[in-house]
């Protein structure tokens, strides 16, 4: 554990100095920024609109919660689909790349401690970048009465979701020494796992279901309305441990005979 | 300390080495020679730990390098053919890592990486960021990795190549400095680096070992130039080609 957090505690520098944190963070909080905004905006002519014609029984509907909280954690989820894999993509790349993977591999670290550590890092960033976006949602809490329960559910749910993007980010980058790829390929894998449930209508029911059960949107969408279930919590962590797993066999398989 | 016990490797159906055995003892300095691609990478990176064999195994200090790999490979600091840093890094927070990842004491860096900056020279360069630095200061860098956690067996691959005279020089004096109580497996194309610093010498060509032998125990009289041609030249009839290339390599060896 001392190795990982080691590894963890570099990697993050490296992070910070590059400077890929900067920029990834500042990327990710204009957009939510601009996503906050606009949403923001549009409730407001909303509930003037509705106002105005004093339409009691439809502005009673209106919450914050629904018309700019959600909609903002769906958006931020999909930024994140394209911002982690240019986080994750130089993990184990780069180090094949510059030759310090014989380094790290020739040091008395087990596999496990080095991916753990490449994995930690990785998901703190974005675990912080996250936490900085919940500026918003404090903001609300300010100035008008949103359910915080709900938010905060919301907010478990994009964390959960960030940090199995970023197993996958870690994953990818493991098989490969071009960033490039690295990238490319846990995009196209976490896309893919976004969108797995939209052809569930036209099958069967038992079909439906394993599509709906493996696609990310769906678990994350439950914890977004406010549902935290043991299931939900269950794939996000199955994700992460399985992507984890395929990591430490694919960085230990060099060592295979 | 090294016992390298008929290692062979084999990319698919190219076999890089061959059955390849020799041994090191305690304090030796061990020159491994050979023209470019007769596998001393390979046979280094077999020794390190970084890649398995096909077949055979190493014992470093007793330990197999496979079965126990995590002790054997305490006991090895190991120089690669380029230098390993992290090039947003700076020197002294570099060695610093790789001080913690070689499982030096928490009590003990400072101290550990305060000594092989000594050592190769790093003191003016210590808050340099790596990458910005000249070649030789990385391959000093490099050497000072690999030596930062004290280890009974250093193993460097090429540590003088793409440097100038006078930094061959410098290079070649901090090695036979480190000597002392270490084994060292240094490889190289450069006759005279052995003749210079080494008290052994195995020559390796075409993936197979031509020549293991005590520097002292060479015939009086004859240079290891002949040596090495002579041990070349027994392989010569396998591959024509490849063995003039190896006489090229030598004569430019011999210029530098």
């Amino acid at each position: 554990m001392k190795n990982a957090l080691t590894i963890a505690d570099k990697e993050l520098q490296t992070y910070f100095v590059q400077p890929v944190a900067y920029v990834v963070m500042t990327v990710f909080l204009l957009l939510s920024g601009f996503f906050f905004f606009a949403l923001l905006r549009r409730f407001n002519v909303m509930l003037e609109i509705y106002g105005a014609m004093q339409n009691a029984q439809q502005l009673e509907r209106f919450n914050l919660n629904q018309m700019v909280i959600e909609p903002l954690l769906h958006n931020m989820a999909i930024v994140l689909v394209i911002l982690v894999p240019a986080i994750t993509m130089r993990t184990f790349a780069e180090e094949k790349r510059t030759g310090t993977y014989e380094l790290l591999l020739t040091a008395p670290l087990r596999t496990g401690e080095i991916v753990a550590g490449k994995f930690i890092a990785s998901a703190l960033l974005v675990l912080i970048m996250i936490g900085i976006s919940s500026l918003f949602a404090l903001i609300l809490v300010g100035f008008g009465n949103p359910e915080v329960g709900l938010m905060a559910s919301g907010y478990l749910g994009l964390a959960l979701l960030g940090v199995s993007f970023v197993s996958v980010g870690v994953f990818t980058s493991s098989l490969t020494q071009n960033q490039i790829i690295a990238a490319i390929s846990s995009f196209g894998l976490l896309l893919l796992l976004y969108v797995i449930s939209w052809p569930a209508q036209a099958g069967g029911a038992s079909f439906a279901g394993l599509l709906k059960y493996l696609s990310l949107p769906d678990h994350f969408g439950q914890m977004v309305s406010g549902i935290i279930d043991t299931q939900d919590i269950v794939y996000f962590l199955s994700v992460i441990l399985l992507a984890l797993f395929l990591t430490q066999r694919s960085v230990e398989s060099a060592r295979w005979r | 300390m090294i016992e390298v016990k008929s290692l062979t490797k084999a990319y698919g159906s190219f076999v890089a080495i061959k059955d390849v055995s020799f041994k090191a003892d305690r304090g030796q300095i061990l020159g491994f020679l050979g023209p470019n691609g007769a596998g001393k990478t390979t046979t280094m990176r077999i020794i390190t730990g970084f890649m398995p064999a096909t077949s055979g195994t190493v014992l470093v200090d007793g330990l197999d390098i496979f079965t126990q790999s995590l002790e054997a490979r305490r006991r090895i600091g190991y120089l690669p053919e380029s230098p390993p840093l992290y090039a947003d890094m700076r020197v002294d927070s570099y060695l610093r890592f790789v001080a913690r990842i070689r499982g030096v004491a928490r009590g003990k860096i400072d101290e550990a990486v305060e000594h092989a900056t000594k050592v190769c020279g790093l003191d003016e360069v210590a808050h340099r960021i790596c990458g910005q630095l000249s070649k030789g200061y990385k391959q000093r860098v490099g050497i000072a990795q690999a030596l930062v956690h004290d280890p009974p067996v250093l193993v460097l691959d090429e540590p003088t190549i793409g440097l100038d005279p006078r930094q061959i020089h410098e290079v070649r004096d901090l090695i036979s400095g480190l000597s002392g109580d270490r084994t060292i497996v240094l490889s190289t194309h450069i006759l005279p680096e052995v003749s210079q610093i080494c008290d052994k010498v195995v020559i390796i060509a075409y993936g197979r070992v031509v020549l293991e032998e005590s520097l002292k125990a060479l015939p009086a009289g004859t240079s290891l130039e002949e040596v090495f041609l002579n041990a070349v030249a027994t392989e010569r009839h396998a591959d024509p080609a490849a063995a003039e290339e190896a006489l090229e390599e030598v004569e430019a060896g011999h210029s530098t």
